[in-house]
C-alpha cells in the first residue's frame, strides 16, 4: 500500500510519530499551563504563609506606625505610604524625562543614526543591576544632593526617588516610543498641512492619539517602581517614618522585606509575608491595569 | 493673534504672508523653539546617569582590578578590616545559581512558547498564558525570593542555592517565554508549509524546521534573561543568603553571589570592602552590558536581513 522511500519523508506519519506528536503537544501544553499555575501558586503561597498573622492582627497593621518584632507590633502604614509616595515621585520624574526622550526619538529632531545611539543608551540603563544603582546612589547621588543642600542628612526619599526615576525611564521611553511611532502618518501630515508648528502637532495631535499607550507605559513603570527593592533598601533610610518630606528617611514595603527577612523569627516571617501580600496586591493591580490598557491599544491598532 | 481681517481680499495679501512668516519674535514660534531646546536638554540629561555610573565604576573599581589582576577573580573575600581579597566564590556562586536557574526556566519557557506560537496561537487559553507571563514580568523580584523562601527554605530549614535557583528561574521564565514566542512567530510560514507538505507531523515541523530557524532569536532572549538574572539581588538575600567560603557540591547549602557581595560590602565601614564592592560592580556591569550590547547588535542585524 505505502511506497517505500529511502529518505523516510513524503509518506504519512507512522503510529510512533503520531505518539511522539501527541506527547510533545501534551508537554508544551503542560508547561504553558504551568505559567498560569505559577502565578496562582505565588499568590497562594504568600497568602497562606501570611494567613496566621492576618488571622491574629486583622487589618490593624495596615493603619499602625511601629514595626517592632520584639513587642509583636507590625505596623506597616509608613512602609505602604513610602512605597506609593517614592514611586509616584520617581515615576513623575521618569515620565517627564521618558516621554521627552520618546518624543525626541520619534519626531526626527536629529538624524536617525544619532537617535539610535540615544535609544540604545537609554535601553542600557535597564540592564544595570539594582544593587549597582544602590551603590552609585550612596556614593554619587547623596553627595550630589548634599552639595546643593548642605543640611541634607543622607539616605532618604529624594535619592531613592531619583534612582527610581532612572530605573523606570527605559520602560516609559520604549513603550511611549512605540505608541508615538504607531500614530498614523496621515494625522501628522494633516496637522502640518493646516500650518501647525512641530510642537502644536505634538501636543494637539500626537500625544492625545498616543495617550493610551503612554498611560500604559506609566502604569507599568509604576508597577515596577513599587516593587523595586535593592536600590531602595540601600537609599531610602529604612526608618518607619510617616512623612511628606523628601529629605527625611522613610521605608518601603520591598525594603522592609529585604532588611527584616534574613534575621526574622517565625512570627515575624508571617507578618512580613502579610506585608508581601499587600505589596503583591498593589503591584498586581497596577500591572494588570497597565497590561490591559496596553493590550487594548494594540487591539485598536489591529482594527485600524 | 492678527485682528479679524476686513473684507477685501486683494488688500489682505501682505498681511497674510506676514502671519505665516517664521520669526522668533512670534509667540508660537518662540514657544516651539523653547520646547525644542527643552526636549534636547531633557533627552540628553536622561543619558547622563549611564555615563555617570560607568565613570564611577571605572574610577572607583578599576584601580582595584588593575592592582589585583587575576587574583581578584580567584581569591575569597577579605574579612572585616583585612587587605586584599577577591570575589572568587561570589563569581563562581553567581555562575552556578544562574546556570541552575537557566536549566530550569529555559526548557519550560521554550516549550510553553512553542505551544503558544505553534499549537494554539489564538485560543483563549493561550491569551491567558500570555497575560500571566506579562504580569509575571512586572512581578517584584523580592516576591519571587519570598515564594522560594516559603516553599523551600522554611520547609528544609536552611538557606540553599537550590532555593535561589528556583527564585531566579521564576524571574527568568516570562522573559524567555515571551521572547521565544516572538522569535518563533518570525519564522516564515512557507517553511512550515513546505515541511507539512513533506508529510511532517506538527512536532517534526517544530523540532526540525521552526526551532532551528528561530534559535538565534530564542538564544538572544535567553542571553538577556541570564544577564538580568546575574544582577538580581533581592531574591538571593533570603534564599542563597551568602557564604564566605567556596561553593560546595551540595546545592542545599548557602552560596555566595556577586550581587549579595556588593550589597553586603556597600554598607561596610572598611574602605577595602567598599573598593571590592565597586570592583565587583564593575565586573558585573561589564558582563551584563556586554551581553546586552551583543544581543542588540545581533537582533538588529537579524531585522535588516
Amino acid at each position: 500500500m505505502f511506497l517505500e522511500t529511502s529518505s523516510g519523508i513524503s509518506r504519512p506519519p507512522t503510529r510512533r510519530e503520531i505518539l511522539i506528536d501527541r506527547t510533545f503537544r501534551g508537554l508544551t501544553f503542560t508547561f504553558a499551563l504551568g505559567t498560569i499555575l505559577l502565578v496562582g501558586f505565588i499568590v497562594y503561597n504568600i497568602s497562606s504563609t501570611a494567613a496566621p498573622s492576618i488571622a491574629e492582627y486583622g487589618f490593624k497593621p495596615l493603619t499602625e506606625n511601629t514595626w517592632a518584632a520584639g513587642s509583636n507590633k507590625y505596623g506597616m502604614l509608613p512602609a505602604i505610604w513610602g512605597t506609593i509616595y517614592s514611586s509616584v515621585i520617581g515615576v513623575a520624574l521618569g515620565t517627564l524625562f521618558g516621554v521627552s526622550v520618546a518624543i525626541f526619538l520619534t519626531e526626527d529632531f536629529l538624524a536617525p543614526r544619532y537617535t539610535v545611539v540615544l535609544k540604545n543608551v537609554i535601553e542600557l540603563l535597564a540592564a544595570i543591576p539594582s544593587v549597582v544603582y544602590g551603590l552609585w546612589g550612596i556614593f554619587v547621588v547623596i553627595p550630589a544632593i548634599r552639595a546643593v543642600v548642605p543640611s541634607f542628612g543622607g539616605p532618604s526619599l529624594l535619592p531613592a526617588a531619583i534612582v527610581l526615576a532612572i530605573m523606570v525611564l527605559p520602560t516609559i521611553t520604549s513603550i511611549s516610543r512605540d505608541a508615538l511611532g504607531s500614530v498614523p502618518p496621515k494625522l501628522r501630515e494633516a496637522a502640518y498641512g493646516l500650518g501647525a508648528t512641530r510642537w502644536e502637532t505634538i501636543f494637539g495631535v500626537l500625544l492625545p492619539t498616543a495617550s493610551r499607550g503612554i498611560c500604559g507605559s506609566i502604569l507599568l513603570a509604576f508597577g515596577r517602581a513599587l516593587g523595586e527593592t535593592m536600590a531602595l533598601a540601600m537609599l531610602v533610610g529604612n526608618s518607619n517614618n510617616l512623612t511628606w518630606s523628601l529629605f527625611s528617611p522613610a521605608n518601603t514595603l520591598a525594603a522592609l522585606l529585604a532588611n527584616q527577612f534574613p534575621e526574622a523569627g517565625r512570627p515575624e516571617v508571617s507578618a512580613l509575608m502579610y506585608a508581601a501580600l499587600v505589596l503583591l496586591a498593589i503591584t498586581l493591580l497596577v500591572n494588570v491595569l497597565g497590561t490591559l490598557v496596553l493590550a487594548r491599544t494594540s487591539k485598536m491598532e489591529g482594527t485600524h | 493673534m492678527a485682528a479679524t481681517p476686513p473684507p477685501g481680499p486683494a488688500a489682505e495679501v501682505p498681511h497674510d504672508t506676514a502671519a505665516l512668516e517664521h520669526s522668533l519674535r512670534k509667540p508660537r514660534t518662540l514657544f516651539s523653539a523653547g520646547l525644542t531646546v527643552l526636549v534636547f536638554v531633557l533627552a540628553f540629561t536622561a543619558a547622563v546617569p549611564l555615563f555617570s555610573v560607568l565613570y564611577e565604576l571605572i574610577v572607583m573599581g578599576g584601580g582595584k582590578l588593575v592592582r589585583e589582576g587575576a587574583r581578584f577573580f580567584i581569591e575569597l573575600p577579605p574579612a572585616a578590616g583585612m587587605d586584599g581579597g577577591g570575589i572568587g566564590n561570589a563569581l563562581l556562586g553567581t555562575l552556578i545559581i544562574v546556570s541552575m536557574a537557566a536549566a530550569l526556566s529555559v526548557p519550560i519557557g521554550i516549550c510553553a512558547a512553542v505551544y503558544l506560537a505553534e499549537f494554539a496561537p489564538a485560543s483563549r487559553f493561550s491569551t491567558s498564558v500570555r497575560f500571566c507571563a506579562k504580569v509575571l514580568t512586572g512581578f517584584p523580584s523580592v516576591l519571587a525570593g519570598l515564594v522560594a523562601y516559603a516553599a523551600i527554605v522554611l520547609v528544609t530549614g536552611q538557606f540553599s542555592a537550590i532555593a535561589a535557583a528556583i527564585a531566579i528561574a521564576i524571574l527568568m521564565l516570562p522573559t524567555v517565554l515571551l521572547t521565544a514566542e516572538d522569535a518563533i512567530k518570525m519564522v516564515p510560514k512557507r517553511m512550515r508549509e513546505a515541511a507539512v507538505g513533506m508529510g511532517c507531523t506538527p512536532t517534526q515541523v517544530t523540532l526540525k524546521v521552526v526551532l532551528p530557524t528561530a534559535m538565534p532569536g530564542i538564544l538572544t532572549g535567553v542571553m538577556l534573561a541570564v544577564a538580568r538574572a546575574a544582577g538580581e539581588t533581592a531574591p538571593l538575600l533570603f534564599t542563597a543568603l551568602f557564604s564566605d567560603y567556596w561553593p560546595t557540591r551540595n546545592p542545599m547549602e548557602p552560596m555566595a553571589s556577586m550581587a549579595v557581595l556588593i550589597y553586603n560590602f556597600a554598607g561596610s565601614p572598611f574602605p577595602n570592602q567598599i573598593e571590592i564592592a565597586w570592583a565587583a560592580s564593575l565586573v558585573l556591569v561589564f558582563i551584563v552590558l556586554m551581553a546586552n550590547i551583543a544581543a542588540q547588535i545581533y537582533s538588529s542585524r537579524g531585522t535588516v536581513r
